[in-house]
Parts: structure tokens; sequence; C-alpha cells
């Protein structure tokens, strides 16, 4: 008896905040069929907008792969002073309000500020173009690929690497051939993790892109404009192709995960 | 994504037992490698949280305090602690219940409802604004209209904290042994007093882990929110909201001495979690 209750509001809770607005929106998108979504989304803004999103994931998918493999690197396998505060600021991102992370980088790299001033004299504008973009979405995604690796090269420790520098081995081969494929998985966990957080960012993002159409403006950004102008249909297209995205690496991470935790 | 969340509450990273390098001093390359990632964390976190802070203060104390004091600052940021306490306290109750139901209960489609929790972590935070307000905005299809209210900026912070107290409790439920609750049970106590006296103790860290993770990002969200909340002063809007309305209209000082607050609060609950943690670890 207990349990089925617990059941029926554990039930309830997830339909009333989950299941019935998503489905809402799923079906309220295609209430006219795929034509008029199609439509709005290949109109150029809106194909203009999925590049943008596109390009600026690639690039923080990119950059935290690489800091996300050195750093996990360091702090499994070395040690240094200060490891404790490298590590804490390694996962200060995530209690950061996406607005702050905004106005953090248009203090520093805009072009009132003296660093973002002397950039911008060389003809390189980082606030209002790609650049701050790609710096606000991988702030934002920064712990993930760390956090993900850290723990499987505990695992798996160094001794094996270390036969191999025995037998000749360089440390790059070594670790290409011996550290990389034990860690592909979780590593691919981590990037796909990443990838979702990039291609969702919006807070960050509205601030420093300044949402120039056809230019600055991001998907989840063209999600927010479209709906307070009252054009619904681009709204809700838009947003349930971001949300099939989010579907789609949810099923990839769940296929995963178990290779993960083997 | 779970994993993501196991990881992100983990005590930070001692030096492993099986280190290699007993020597004192730092290697050559392990010096480089921490230079690099050291400067390139600079460029990116360090000097430009720095940078909120000195321009909050760059006025002096006196002009700090009354940006934050302004009557509509003070009260968006009221008003996001009190959010953020009421759907950490909810997600303390449903979170919890949550987990029990998926590691204690058999129901068909388990499996689909147990991946359905990481949804919100994957989904654009301003869809996610968008998927409530289709449901419950302006002519709600239910009746329901909760656009422009408190209880609607609840519902849209409820929606994003929704895994942080399910994944935290989950794993720690499902390597609780059954021993001492089955020996509660055969020396008389009911279902209740069990639960209480036996599995609730061990609920605790990872429930207060899950609530402090759930309070920081109901202090920091953004997307969510922004339409949902309609951005009234005084009545719907948070602290993030009036940030970004600072930005926009190039009051950078007050938007600065919000966001300094809003960070001071985050890390206290980051610290606070790390007690937490430690605490747990002493504990077993």
């Amino acid at each position: 008896m207990a349990r089925r209750t617990l059941r029926v509001v554990a039930l309830a809770y997830l339909a009333v905040l989950l299941l019935v607005p998503l489905g809402l929106i799923f079906w309220r998108t295609f209430q006219h069929g795929a034509g008029p979504v199609w439509h709005s989304l290949t109109t150029p803004t809106a194909l203009h907008a999925f590049r943008v999103s596109g390009i600026v994931a690639f690039w923080a998918v990119l950059l935290n792969t690489v800091f996300g493999v050195g750093a996990a690197l360091l702090l499994v396998r070395h040690r240094f002073p200060g490891k404790r505060l490298f590590s804490a600021l390694i996962d200060l991102p995530i209690a950061v309000s996406p607005v702050v992370v905004g106005l953090a980088l248009i203090l520093v790299y805009g072009k009132f500020s003296p660093f973002g001033g002397w950039l911008q004299g060389h003809g390189f504008q980082v606030i209002f173009a790609l650049p701050g973009m790609v710096l606000a979405t991988t702030f934002v995604s920064l712990p993930l690929v760390v956090r993900e690796l850290a723990p499987v090269l505990t695992e798996i420790g160094i001794e094996q690497e270390q036969a191999a520098w025995t037998l000749g081995a360089g440390r790059f081969q070594a670790f290409r051939r011996i550290t990389l494929p034990a860690i592909r998985w979780a590593l691919g966990y981590g990037v796909v993790l990443t990838l979702a957080r990039s291609l969702g960012e919006f807070g960050a993002v509205a601030v420093v892109s300044g949402r120039l159409v056809g230019q600055t403006q991001t998907a989840t950004l063209v999600v927010d404009e479209s709906f307070q102008n009252f054009d619904q249909a681009t709204a809700y297209a838009v947003s349930v192709t971001l949300a099939l995205i989010a579907i789609v690496i949810l099923v990839v991470v769940n296929l995963m995960r178990p290779e993960v935790k083997a | 994504m779970a994993e993501a969340l196991a990881v992100l509450t983990r005590p930070a990273d001692p030096d492993p037992p099986g280190l290699p390098f007993r020597a004192r001093r730092v290697r050559p390359g392990t010096a480089l490698g921490v230079g690099v990632a050291t400067l390139w964390l600079s460029l990116l976190v360090l000097i430009p949280l720095g940078a909120v802070i000195w321009r909050a203060n760059e006025k002096g104390t006196g002009a700090f305090w009354r940006a934050v004091t302004a009557p509509e600052a003070a009260s968006a940021v009221k008003l996001t602690v009190a959010v953020a306490l009421v759907v950490s306290l909810i997600n303390v109750v449903f979170g919890t219940l949550i987990a029990w139901v998926l590691v204690r209960d058999q129901f068909v489609g388990k499996r689909f409802l147990d991946a359905l929790i990481d949804l919100p972590f994957a989904l654009p935070t301003i869809v996610a604004g968008l998927v409530l307000l289709a449901l419950y905005g302006v002519s709600s299809p239910v009746g329901i209209e909760l656009a422009y209210t408190r209880a609607g900026v609840v519902m849209a912070l409820l929606f994003v904290t929704l895994p942080f107290v399910v994944r935290t409790v989950q794993p720690v439920l499902l390597e609780l042994d059954s021993d001492a609750e089955e020996a509660a049970a055969s020396l008389g106590a009911g279902k209740f007093t069990t639960f209480r006296r036996i599995v609730l103790p061990n609920l605790v860290p990872a429930i207060a882990a899950g609530t402090a993770l759930s309070f920081a990002r109901a202090m920091s969200e953004f997307g969510a929110t922004v339409l949902i909340s309609g951005n009234l002063p005084f009545k719907t809007q948070v602290a993030s909201v009036y940030t970004f309305n600072q930005i926009q209209s190039d009051n950078t000082l007050g938007a600065a001495a919000v966001a300094t607050v809003l960070l001071a609060i985050s890390l206290l609950v980051l610290l606070g979690l790390d007690v937490i943690q430690r605490w747990a670890v002493r504990r077993g």
C-alpha cells in the first residue's frame, strides 16, 4: 500500500514537472504537421544560428578536451604545491551564474578594459564576437571532462605505462598505446557532456555575444528572441530541435554508461 | 550523467598512494604543465572573476553597499535566496522519494523514468523555461497560470534542479545493506520507524550534498527563469535576471556588486559541501 502511494506520488511529480510539459511542446510544435516546422528551421537566421552554435560548441569541446586530459593527468599523477587550490578552481564554474560569467569576461576582455582595449587595438575582438562566446562556453563546461577522467586515471594507475617505458616506449607512445585506450570511454563521456552543456548555454552567451542577428546569434538565443517577438512557431521549432539533440545525447550517454563502469 | 554528478560531489583528489615519483622537488615537466594549465585557468576563470569583485569595490565599499542595498537589487537578492531555499526543501523531500522509488520499487517503465531524470541536465535551460511556459503560461491549457508569478519561478528552478538530490541519494540507497532493516523489522519496528532510524541516517550526507548543489544552482540559474518570471522588479525578478538587466543598461557596478554577493553565497555553499563530504568520509 505504502509502496504504491510513494510510486504514484513520484510519478505524478515527474509528470507535472517533466513529462506533460515536454509532451505538450512536441504536440504543439507538430500540430500543423512537419511542414511549418521545417520552414521555421530553414530560414537563413535559424540556419546561421545553428551553425554558430555548432562552431562555438566545437571550440569549447576541443579546448576543454585538451585542458581536461592535461589537468586530469596533473591532478592524478603529479604532485605540486597548490594542488588543492588548482582542483577547487576547476570546480568553481559549477557554482557561478552564467550571467556572472558573461559579466566577468566583459570586464576583462571588453573594449573598455585595458586588456580588451589592447587586444582590440591589435585587431582581435573578443566581446560581441565568436572568441568571447567560445570563452564563455568553455568556462561553464570547464569541469566536465576533468571530473570524468580523474577517477578512471586514478583507478588504472601507472604501472602498465611504466612497464612500457622499461620496454623502450617513449612517454608519448606509452600514453597513446596504454593509457588512452583505457580512458577512451570516460573521455568520450566527458566530451558528450561538454557538448550538451555547450549547445545549451544561454546566459553567458547572451551577455557576451551582443546577440547580433545573422552574426553572433546562437540557437538558444533564437529561442529567446523569437519568443519575445511573439514568433512562437520559430521558438517552438528551434526548442524542439534542441530538445531532440539533448535526448539523443542522453541516449548515447546511457548506452555508454555500462562501458564506463566496466 | 549521473556519473558527472557523482564525481562532482566527490572530495578533491588526494595524492594517490601509488604515486610513482616520491621526489620532493617538482619535476620540470610537471612544472611546465602546471604553469600552462594555471595560465589558462587564470585567463579564463580567475582574472575575470577577480575583475567582477574589483569592479564592485572600485568606487569604495560605500558604493558597493549602496549598489547591493538599492531597493530593486536587495529585493532581487532576497527573493533569490528565499526561492532557492524553498526549491531545496522541496528537492529534499521529492528527490529522496524519487530516488527511493527508483531503487526499491519495481514497475514497468522504470528504466525509462530513470533515464528521464537526467533530461534537465541535457536540455538547454531556455528550452526548459519555454517548455514550462507552454503548459503553465498565459492561456494555460490546464488552467494553471504560473507565468510572472513566484510559483512559476519555483517551478522552473525545480525543473532544472531535479536531478541533484535524486542522483546523489540513488547510489547510496543502492549500496545500502538490507540486513539492518530486516533486523529492525524483525524486532517489530514499523516501516516508517525503520526508514527513519535505519535508512535515513545513512542518506543524510548524500541528501545534504545534493541539496547544497541544488541550492547553488537555484541561486545562479538564469535561462530557465528569464522567460517565466516576466522580470517584474520587486515581484519575480531574481538576482541573475537583475544582474543581466544592469549589464544591458551599462550599469556594470550595480551588476558586479550583486554578482559578488551571488559569488560569495555560492562559494559558501560549496565550502559547506566540502565540509559535509569530509564529515561523511570520516564517518565512513
